[in-house]
């Protein structure tokens, strides 16, 4: 008998019309979420189809002749033929060191050297365009014939080899591109998130804790909450135009410094630590406070003892995440003069600097084709410290999160 | 070391004297078997405001040193607020304002120059729901007596813990655990082991807002023994909703009623043979 109380539904408009809508609600949202996760995917193999050559750069072996010639020109140390394949960066160096050791003077030395952008390029992506005769596609890059004939040539003697590009990982940016790496910018970004956390951790704490569990509720504490919330909206360019004023301008920090770019985001990270502070701290329940009061703690003993340790891995959550969008910053970076040419990593907070993002940038307004593959490996880095910190941050949290 | 508690009889009798002035609420006259009493905590002429609310007007009560009085009286009637007064709790909330006169052991607690911490390590509170500290079972204990510096040394505060825990019947259940973290212990556990923690710094009286509450009876009936332990000890003020519970415990009790004490009394008399009719009303259930 209750077969037909309870199992009726299919002929129930009513019931089956319900049964549709959620049918369809629940498509729709799986579609969303299909959306977002293929632009995802489409962006992350956009870019490591793009930048992964970077990660590999071709070599050429060379015979170094320290002549007299090659003291005036690094150049001349090599002969006509490599001058043409060789990177023109990879024998500056030889005048300096025949000055310092002029013993090298008559001797040789073979050495494994990068090839000039142009090479690299036509041998990672051109070269097998044209061996799988697909001679009309006009963007491989190609390279006069003469060149091309010698490059072979070197490949079949096994003088040109592909190796894993060191240089990336332990130079400056260069003008030019078989040499440019991002070091100097991994330098820049360390010291100016040294910077920012040093100005923004300590004065964000201390003020939410103030606001949190010493302040009276009044007027005056309603306001400089209001302002906090309003500070964490505001476009970041504008504190970079504050940064400008304040501390190139007025302070006399030097500009295009570290200490200029990581003062600035400590300006911008600042209300984000406040609020997320705040919030850990609010999120420690009040009984704690009360049975502490009630032991005769005082309100400091109450903070320092209670409700900092509860509150520290959401305190610490909100600072990663406050640091990693203040890493990830170009715009008020620019005001301040960080995107500059730096091929030498700074060796203190007052020199001029720049940062990962800025370098990116950098590379992403070059002309040439090298510095394609470089914007999208320097994005791969950025993107893998971002993730870094953000797991850092999620371990934090499961780490130390307490229960009650 | 720490040294238990054994304050000297304070010189308060002579101050119980019946309170005049309003008739109609009936100020704690002196009941019988009161003479010989010491007056631990008296209030005079309390009021009490949360803004502009007054949720205590011109309470009188004497609780007695050594005894457990027990403060009952329907939801909202101000039990909570007045017990919040006697170790100053209310000074966190920033509404409230107080009037009146407190004293313990003859002494003004809310003189300008009375120290809190100090009040509130001599008047520990245990609250209604169980609130240990989210640490281990020991941290717990030992936290506030080395927060005031009561014990020294490692050895006397192992020692110190054990006492507490003893004393709140709590040891033999937890004494291979202390490491433990306080709150994954049950709830009539961690109930004893905030009575433990408020023992532990040596008070001379401890106030209980609705301590078994949220309690099982069989954990309500552990806490109620070792209430009645502590009473050789502590002087005990202890709110309640539970009657029966009042009538176990407690040597004198208080009907509290829309902020104003209707009835204070030995808890025989008050519960036998009330005097007010509210008090018949309240305790019969025929309070509407
Ligand atoms: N923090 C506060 N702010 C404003 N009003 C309050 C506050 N705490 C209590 N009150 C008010 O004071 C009155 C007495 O409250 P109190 O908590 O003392 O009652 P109670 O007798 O303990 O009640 P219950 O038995 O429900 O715990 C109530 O009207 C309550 O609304
Ligand atoms: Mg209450």
């Amino acid at each position: 008998m209750s077969t037909r109380k309870l199992t009726g539904s299919a002929n129930n408009p009513q019931i089956r019309r319900r049964y549709r809508a959620e049918k369809r609600f629940k498509a729709y949202c799986i579609g969303a979420v299909s959306i977002a996760f293929a632009i995802i995917i489409a962006f992350f193999t956009d870019i490591i189809s793009q930048g992964y050559t970077a990660f590999w750069q071709y070599q050429v072996q060379v015979t170094i002749d320290y002549n007299d010639r090659a003291e005036r020109l690094g150049q001349f140390a090599l002969d006509r033929d490599m001058r043409e394949v060789a990177s023109r960066g990879a024998t500056r160096s030889i005048p300096r060191a025949i000055d310092r050791n002029p013993d090298l003077l008559g001797t040789t030395e073979e050495r494994w050297v990068p090839v000039k952008a142009e090479i690299d390029q036509y041998l990672k992506h051109g070269r097998d365009i044209l061996e799988a005769k697909h001679e009309e596609v006009a963007a491989a890059p190609e390279l006069p014939d003469k060149l091309r004939k010698k490059v072979d040539a070197l490949i079949d003697e096994g003088r040109i080899e592909s190796a894993f590009n060191t240089r990336f990982f332990t130079t400056g940016d260069s003008k030019l591109p078989e040499l440019a790496g991002i070091f100097s910018a991994a330098v820049g970004t360390l010291y100016v998130l040294g910077i920012t956390l040093l100005c923004a951790f300590p004065i964000g704490v201390m003020s939410a804790i103030y606001l949190e569990e010493f302040a009276p509720d009044n007027k005056l504490t309603q306001t400089i909450e209001v302002n906090i919330n309003n500070l964490a909206a505001v476009p970041s360019i504008i504190f970079g135009l504050l940064g400008l004023a304040l501390f190139i301008n007025f302070f006399g920090v030097p500009r295009s410094s570290a200490l200029a770019g990581g003062l600035t985001l400590g300006l911008m990270t600042l209300p984000i630590i406040i609020i997320s502070t705040r919030a850990a701290l609010r999120a420690v329940p009040d009984p704690i406070r009360q049975g502490a009061f009630a032991m005769g703690c005082s309100r400091w003993q109450v903070v320092r003892d209670h409700v900092l340790p509860s509150s520290l891995p959401g305190i610490l959550t909100g600072t990663i995440i406050g640091l990693a969008q203040a890493m990830g910053e170009t715009a008020p970076l620019i005001i301040v003069g960080m995107i500059a040419y730096i091929p030498e990593a700074p060796s203190g907070v007052f020199e001029a600097a720049t940062v990962l993002p800025a370098q990116v940038f950098t590379w992403a307004s070059e002309p040439e084709q090298a510095y394609v593959e470089k914007t999208a490996a320097g994005i791969m880095v950025l993107l893998a410290v971002l993730l870094t910190l953000n797991a850092t941050a999620v371990f934090l949290r499961r780490k130390f999160e307490r229960r009650w | 070391m720490y040294s238990e508690a054994t304050t000297e009889p304070p010189e308060t009798t002579e101050s119980v004297t019946p309170m005049t002035g309003q008739p109609e609420t009936s100020a704690p006259a002196q009941t019988a078997g009161t003479a010989d009493k010491n007056v631990k905590v008296k209030a005079e002429n309390v009021n009490l405001w949360y803004d502009k609310t007054q949720a205590l007007h011109d309470l009188d009560l004497n609780i007695y040193e050594n005894e457990v009085t027990a403060l009952i009286g329907p939801s909202g009637c101000g039990k909570s607020s007045f017990l919040r007064c006697l170790n100053r709790m209310n000074d966190l909330i920033p509404s409230v304002r107080i009037q009146g006169q407190i004293t313990l052991d003859g002494e003004d607690i809310y003189h300008p120059d009375v120290d809190v911490v100090q009040l509130r390590s001599n008047v520990g509170m245990v609250f209604q729901k169980p609130n240990p500290f989210p640490k281990s079972i020991y941290e717990n204990i030992a936290y506030a007596p080395r927060l005031h510096g009561i014990v020294n040394g490692r050895r006397d505060l192992d020692e110190l813990v054990e006492h507490s825990l003893k004393r709140a019947g709590l040891w033999r259940e937890v004494s291979d655990r202390l490491q433990t973290p306080g709150t994954a212990l049950s709830g009539g556990q961690q109930q004893r082991l905030c009575i433990a923690r408020a023992i532990a710094v040596n008070p001379e009286v401890i106030l209980m807002d609705e301590p078994a509450s949220s309690l099982d009876p069989l954990a309500t009936a552990t806490i109620e023994e070792l209430i009645d332990e502590l009473k050789d000890r502590y002087t005990i003020a202890i709110v309640t909703h539970n009657l029966q519970q009042a009538a176990r415990v407690a040597g004198y009790t208080a009907f509290f009623h829309m902020g104003e004490i209707v009835e204070f009394n030995d808890t025989d008399t008050l519960f036998t043979n009330p005097r007010e009719q509210k008090t018949e009303d309240y305790i019969t259930g025929r309070y509407g």
